[in-house]
């Protein structure tokens, strides 16, 4: 549910990529305030640059201008290796088609966030296996993620975006690769994660039902967000 | 982890990955091949001392030097020992089976070459005999000679057979020495001559001269010359590793080519992996953009495709340098008579695991700068 303060706030956001010498305007001026506990989708048509957005807030990408402060601190101010390290400690990432490391167990792709930190391996092991157990999937953890369904390779990559336990979790089409009865699961655990561990979730979907379950829900359209299908005033005016 | 990322990610594709450290290991091989044939082609250079000059004819190898040269060389200041001989060039039964045999004087000879090893017995037995004649240990077991075997040699620089009684076989002092040699008393050859071919006897094909300083060969050598100026036979003097070098630089241009030749092996094979390692990190692009998402450094996805390229070159490398020694050993079989020091030295070695580790950094270059460039979103192949 939404609560007390904004744990996102975006102002005057541009973004526009270059391609073949022309400038492409992907983000116009964006505004948008993102409150602690929230569970924000964010939906568009393709090319709307809901994806540019979503890297934008995580930290993957530069903006051309415009603020972006998460939490404290103003991330388009960072550098690439601050970025970096601030993307390891304050936001989970769900991918549409997992992203999981192939070679490595189920296990050793939740642990992997948490080679950067400083936990000895009993701590680290003990913070898998609760990650693991949250997603329950403790029974296939030594599990190559071609040895899971993908509704389960989604729990693995749920669990590895938790295991550091973020801040922030952004989630890019989690449900667009999954059967129905996968997706419901995924986006129960999702709802789960933001009203009983009140993390903070901002997700990019195409898929309405994946929508209802957010407690906001935004349009990009030709990069200018609103709040419902038809153009609006933007947020912050 | 990164250990373990590393090793499952380099034999992921084990096909591609077995053709490849195939490939390596028969390129390190032909590589370490190659520079045992050029450490061949040196071994008399390697194995020449600084203590030892050698006087010829400076006309020509095969113009001889009268043999009352010997006191006035030994006269010369410096000098400490002086030898002679004469390349006598004899055939054992036929004409493939060469090998170097030379008329010397043998006291002064082997006191020049202790390198050459014999027991107390054998020299005393082989100094005593005129007919008595000394042969390699490798050369003795090629012809399944054995002490007091009568061998008879054909001349073709001094015709006729001569006879010889095998009276001592020598070893080298290390690996490094010729043990395909046959040496025989020069007195022998004399004899023959002087009733034979009278005005080719008393004559030598070259001095050998020991010196007390090596620091001084230059003088010492300037000063044999110096003796001999202007008179029918002058002399040459020079040092045993320039002497040697002389024969190399003859075959100066096979040399380099060989020498290129290892070179392009290995500018092939870092071609043939960097492929397989811009490959592999092309389709495992997405991967490293999940790393670098997660927040991994360039620093830690340079160390795992690096390393995922020194593990493959390691382990071909290795593969590689361990046939070189059965192949060179059959392949020094084979040539022994044209190069009687074939064995894998360990300057080779080392060179084979430079070789190795160069085309693994080098095959990892590319890959590293294409990762740690990209965009993590171009990476992850969603922009929209």
């Amino acid at each position: 549910m939404p609560s007390k303060r904004p744990v996102i706030e975006i102002t005057d956001l541009v973004k526009s990529y270059r391609r073949g010498g022309q400038s492409i305007p992907v983000l116009e001026n964006i505004c948008l305030k993102i409150e602690e506990g929230e569970f924000l989708a964010l939906m568009g048509p393709s090319g709307s640059g809901k994806s540019t957005l979503l890297n934008l807030i995580a930290g993957l990408d530069q903006a051309d201008s415009g603020s972006i402060r998460v939490g404290d601190r103003e991330i388009t101010v960072l550098s690439e290796s601050e970025l970096a390290r601030w993307r390891a400690g304050h936001v989970g990432f769900i991918f549409q088609f997992y992203n999981l490391i192939p070679v490595l167990t189920a296990f050793e792709n939740v642990e992997l966030p948490l080679m950067l930190t400083r936990l000895s391996k009993k701590a680290r092991k003990s913070h898998v296996a609760t990650a693991l157990s949250l997603v329950s999937l403790s029974d296939r953890m030594d599990h190559y993620p071609r040895q899971l369904s993908g509704g389960q390779q989604q729990r693995v990559a749920i669990a590895r975006a938790v295991v550091t336990d973020p801040t922030l979790l952004v989630a890019d089409e989690p449900t667009g690769d999954l059967d129905r009865h996968s997706a419901d699961e995924v986006l129960q655990l999702m709802d789960q994660l933001c009203t009983e561990l009140g993390k903070t979730i901002v997700m990019v979907t195409h898929d309405p039902r994946a929508a209802r379950k957010s407690h906001t829900l935004k349009y990009l359209e030709k990069g200018v967000l609103t709040d419902a299908p038809q153009i609006a005033a933007p947020e912050c005016l | 982890m990164l250990l373990k990322l590393l090793l499952r990610n380099a034999f992921r594709h084990r096909l591609r990955t077995l053709l490849t450290i195939g490939g390596i290991a028969v390129a390190i091989l032909a590589f370490g091949l190659l520079r045992t044939v050029i450490t061949a082609w040196y071994a008399g250079v390697a194995a020449s001392s600084a203590n030892r000059l050698v006087t010829r004819n400076a006309i020509s190898l095969i113009f001889p030097l009268p043999l009352s040269y010997k006191e006035k060389i030994r006269a010369v200041d410096g000098v400490s020992i002086v030898s002679y001989g004469n390349w006598f060039g004899g055939v054992y039964i036929e004409e493939k089976n060469f090998f170097a045999n030379f008329a010397v004087e043998p006291i002064s000879y082997f006191d020049l070459y202790p390198e050459f090893l014999l027991s107390d017995d054998e020299r005393a037995a082989f100094f005593r005999e005129r007919k008595a004649c000394v042969a390699g240990q490798k050369l003795a077991k090629r012809f399944g000679w054995k002490i007091g075997d009568t061998i008879i040699l054909r001349g073709t620089i001094f015709p006729g057979n001569w006879e010889f009684i095998l009276h001592a076989i020598y070893q080298g002092k290390d690996k490094t020495i010729d043990e395909n040699q046959f040496f025989f008393h020069w007195e022998y050859l004399n004899e023959t001559l002087r009733k034979t071919i009278a005005r080719r006897a008393d004559q030598v094909g070259f001095y050998m001269i020991g010196v007390k300083r090596p620091d001084q060969a230059a003088a010492t050598a300037e000063a044999v010359d110096g003796l001999f100026k202007n008179s029918y036979a002058e002399t040459l003097t020079e040092t045993e590793k320039a002497f040697q070098m002389s024969f190399v630089s003859m075959s100066e241009a096979i040399i380099t080519v060989i020498l290129l030749v290892s070179y392009v092996i290995i500018v092939i094979i870092m071609a043939v992996v960097a492929n397989t390692m811009a490959m592999s990190v092309r389709e495992r692009m997405g991967e490293y953009a999940v790393f670098k998402t997660l927040g991994f450094g360039s620093g830690y996805l340079a160390g795992l495709i690096l390393g995922e390229s020194l593990t493959l070159t390691a382990v071909g490398g290795l593969l590689g340098i361990g046939a070189t020694f059965p192949a060179a050993a059959a392949f020094g079989q084979a040539v022994g008579q044209f190069f009687p020091i074939f064995h894998v030295s360990a300057e080779t070695i080392w060179m084979d695991m430079a070789a190795a580790a160069i085309v693994g950094v080098a095959a990892a270059v590319i890959p590293i700068w294409r990762v740690v460039h990209v965009r993590i979103a171009d990476g992850l192949g969603r922009i929209g």
